[in-house]
């Protein structure tokens, strides 16, 4: 074998990247809360079956833009979103589109652990209920399973799944959070800083669980974490006062970042 | 010296303090405020306490004790004959000899002196300076009444000279206490906290003197009809009892007020209930921030409506309409234009009273629904559950245990509720399920066995403190559970 060059290396993976089909396309996405506008024309594309981890300091925009992707922003009062989101080839903010169904299409794990106040099968069962996804109880039975298994919670709750889910751990909860979005199927998984209400060993077993996940789902995550988005992700996307500075395979992020920002960020100058 | 104008010396006193208290630390500072442990204002205000509080709480007790002394040595004044009656005969000469004091007053020198010598008649000469006398008037009187207003007098000016002296005399006190190192502000903390405290226990003890005054009243009512066919009796027909008529017995059978009570607090319920709680829903989770600045007031508006005007709103319209549709319905239906709904009735009473919790079941529970964390909400609707999914799924169960307590302490207030019940429900004590019937409840036998002229002694009046005291343990009872699960539900999620 003779030895690439670095150039070559980096070559060989934008190649082996740009392969991969985008699965979410963001044209200038602008948003304003109120007046304030969060958001500068970000363009910013998800890869199909890829860990996409959004770095920046706080305040930068990369949870807005987040939650633009299955419209969580829609709940907010006052927040304007412009420019084009597609998923596949659908616009999600085509007036025609149904926001609910996106969310089934795009689920989401949130920053603290949020497990409804019922038995952890009811919480995963709650998707599939709502949307019709399983009729009988051994169907039922069959969806809880296997996405708690998928959430590697399963071994440690099948004991006692009728028990509150809201006494589990803290890294018991946020796995039981992603397997309750996991039994929606959906295809994108949206996690905006799920592992920064958690303890070491819970943040190790989730950052392994991401890497299982990126096999069937397609995840986009917020970090404040630098070590978790080189440990976890594929792609990164810097943000910084709610523009884009770069997006790039995250191996080249962190050793060769072409914008001097991003390099500051990583390395600590600010943030 | 009056009363009044003694109190506002001491408060002139108090300001004068504060401001010599802050000069004298002024002075102790030396121009550096830093000196001083307390700022100036403290060491003034430690002065006007100390001379204010002491003196105002020696006024208190002198203007409590004086009358009782003074009463006693003026009976005691009183001659032999009148004081071996004893009793009521002493203090109705008591009586009149504080009239003819007041009277005395107004009289000239000369007719004093007329009135002392007999010559005049003392009910004509009172009655012509507008002082009615009960009876003719006994000459001791005049003597009696002379010695009542010396002493008058002589309390007046001691009672001014021993508060201004004590006034004084604490501001002087205080002022010698000021030094640089003297903790004013910590004394004045002090003060301030004793009288959050007095306020407080004023509170509770005026709750436990009600209470008292209640259980002994229902006390005296139990000792001449059992408890046993007071709460467990099915008739109420209590009787009449005019003032001195005595014997008349009647039976006092709690059941039919407390079923008449309950069905129509549960009416209630199922009108303002479901409404309350969807108004409630729609607040907290679709309304915008606009609507619901509007519309939450307004509908705040309805529980500051007083009840009576709700009575009336049952009594003449309400209750007529409710009479006229049903002799419709009846009419188009059979023929006979004959009323099935009474309108006094059960229905009547519920309905309006229904209105009337709307607010307390909507607000409450907006409070509560609102208090549900916007994580749940949004780990809802981020697995693509609808609105509605969410509240009903979610949003509910969580808030469920909140929203019980709120609907115990309305049921608490629809139990206890009086002037809706008095116009729209009757005041026939009858025990039957027809809710176009009119029942009666235990609030409107309350009003009516105390209303007219009564005395406090027969059975038929002291019912009423039974019954008020029953339903009071009713509402407590309510009451206490609702907030024990109303706390419960709270530390869940803080």
């Amino acid at each position: 074998m003779n030895i690439m060059s670095e150039a070559a290396v980096e070559k060989a993976l934008d190649q082996k990247m740009n392969t991969v089909p985008y699965k979410m396309i963001g044209k200038d996405v602008s948003v304003y809360y109120g007046e304030k506008r969060a958001l500068f024309d970000v363009n910013l594309n998800i890869r199909e079956n890829t860990v996409t981890a959004l770095i920046g300091p706080s305040g930068c925009g990369k949870s807005t833009f987040l939650r633009t992707l299955n419209r969580m922003n829609d709940t907010i009062e006052n927040c304007r979103v412009t420019g084009k989101i597609t998923l596949d080839e659908d616009d999600i903010y085509d007036p025609t589109i149904d926001v609910v169904e996106l969310r089934a299409r795009v689920g989401m794990v949130f920053q603290k652990p949020n497990p409804f106040p019922k038995s952890i099968y009811d919480n995963v069962a709650y998707g599939p209920r709502i949307h019709g996804l399983a009729r009988t109880k051994s169907e039922f039975d069959d969806v809880v399973e296997t996405s708690l298994q998928k959430a590697g919670l399963w071994n440690e709750v099948k004991d006692r799944l009728q028990e509150p889910g809201t006494g589990l751990s803290g890294g018991q909860q946020q796995r039981l959070c992603i397997a309750r979005a996991v039994a929606v199927s959906p295809e994108v998984i949206l996690m905006d800083e799920p592992c920064s209400a958690l303890d070491p060993i819970a943040t190790a077993k989730v950052e392994e669980l991401i890497h299982e996940l990126r096999t069937n789902f397609t995840i986009v995550i917020v970090t404040h974490s630098m070590q978790q988005a080189a440990r976890v992700s594929q792609r990164t996307a810097m943000f910084h006062l709610g523009n884009l500075v770069e997006e790039n395979d995250t191996d080249k992020m962190f050793t060769n970042p072409d914008d001097q920002r991003t390099q500051d960020y990583i390395m600590g100058r600010f943030g | 010296m009056s009363t009044s104008f003694l109190l506002l010396l001491i408060v002139l006193i108090g300001f004068i303090s504060y401001f010599a208290g802050r000069a004298r630390s002024f002075a102790q500072a030396g121009g550096k405020l830093s000196n001083l442990h307390s700022l100036p204002g403290y060491h003034g205000s430690y002065v006007a306490i100390w001379a204010i509080l002491p003196a105002a709480l020696v006024l208190g007790a002198w203007l409590v004790a004086a009358p009782v002394y003074i009463d006693s040595s003026t009976r005691a004044v009183l001659p032999e004959t009148v004081q071996a009656q004893g009793g009521a005969t002493v203090e109705l000469a008591l009586g009149q000899v504080k009239s003819v004091a007041g009277g005395l007053k107004r009289l000239t020198a000369e007719e004093v002196s007329a009135l002392e010598s007999g010559s005049a008649n003392l009910r004509s000469t009172l009655a012509a300076k507008g002082v009615a006398l009960a009876g003719e008037g006994e000459p001791y009187m005049i003597t009696a009444a002379q010695h009542f207003n010396a002493m008058t007098v002589t309390n007046r000016w001691l009672m001014s000279a021993v508060v201004l002296l004590i006034a004084i005399a604490g501001g002087v006190y205080a002022i010698r206490n000021i030094a640089t190192r003297f903790r004013a502000r910590n004394q004045v903390e002090r003060v301030m906290l004793g009288a959050l405290v007095v306020a407080s226990s004023i509170a509770i003890l005026t709750t436990v003197g009600i209470i008292a005054s209640m259980l002994s009243e229902a006390g005296r009512f139990f000792t001449m009809v059992s408890p046993f066919e007071f709460f467990f009796g099915t008739v109420w027909d209590p009787r009449f009892a005019a003032a001195g008529s005595g014997g008349a017995s009647g039976q006092f059978g709690l059941i039919p007020l407390l079923a008449g009570t309950l069905y129509i607090a549960f009416v209630a319920m199922l009108f303002a209930v479901p409404i309350g709680l969807f108004a409630a829903i729609y607040m907290a989770e679709y309304a915008s921030p606009r609507l619901r600045s509007t519309a939450k007031p307004l509908l705040e508006v309805l529980a500051g409506i007083p009840t009576i005007v709700y009575g009336f709103f049952a009594l003449v319209t309400v209750g007529p309409f409710l009479r006229d549709i049903s002799a419709q319905l009846n009419g188009l239906v059979t023929g006979n234009y004959q009323n099935f709904i009474q309108a006094q009735s059960v229905l009547t009473a519920g309905i309006v009273m229904g209105i009337m919790l709307i607010p307390f079941v909507s607000s409450l529970s907006d409070d509560i629904i609102t208090q549900v964390p916007r994580a749940l909400r949004d780990g809802s609707l981020g697995l693509g559950a609808t609105r509605s999914e969410t509240v009903k799924k979610v949003i509910l169960p969580a808030a469920l245990p909140g929203i019980v307590g709120a609907l115990l302490l309305t049921a608490s207030r629809a139990v206890g509720e009086t002037m809706i019940v008095v116009l729209a429900a009757g005041v026939a004590a009858r025990m039957q399920i027809n809710p176009f019937e009119p029942m009666t409840t235990v609030t409107v036998k309350i009003v009516n066995q105390l209303t007219g002229d009564l005395e406090f002694t027969s059975p038929q009046t002291l019912v009423a403190f039974a019954l008020g005291i029953t339903l009071f343990v009713i509402t407590l009872g309510l009451n206490i559970y609702a907030l024990y699960i109303v706390r419960k539900y709270r530390e869940q999620y803080e």
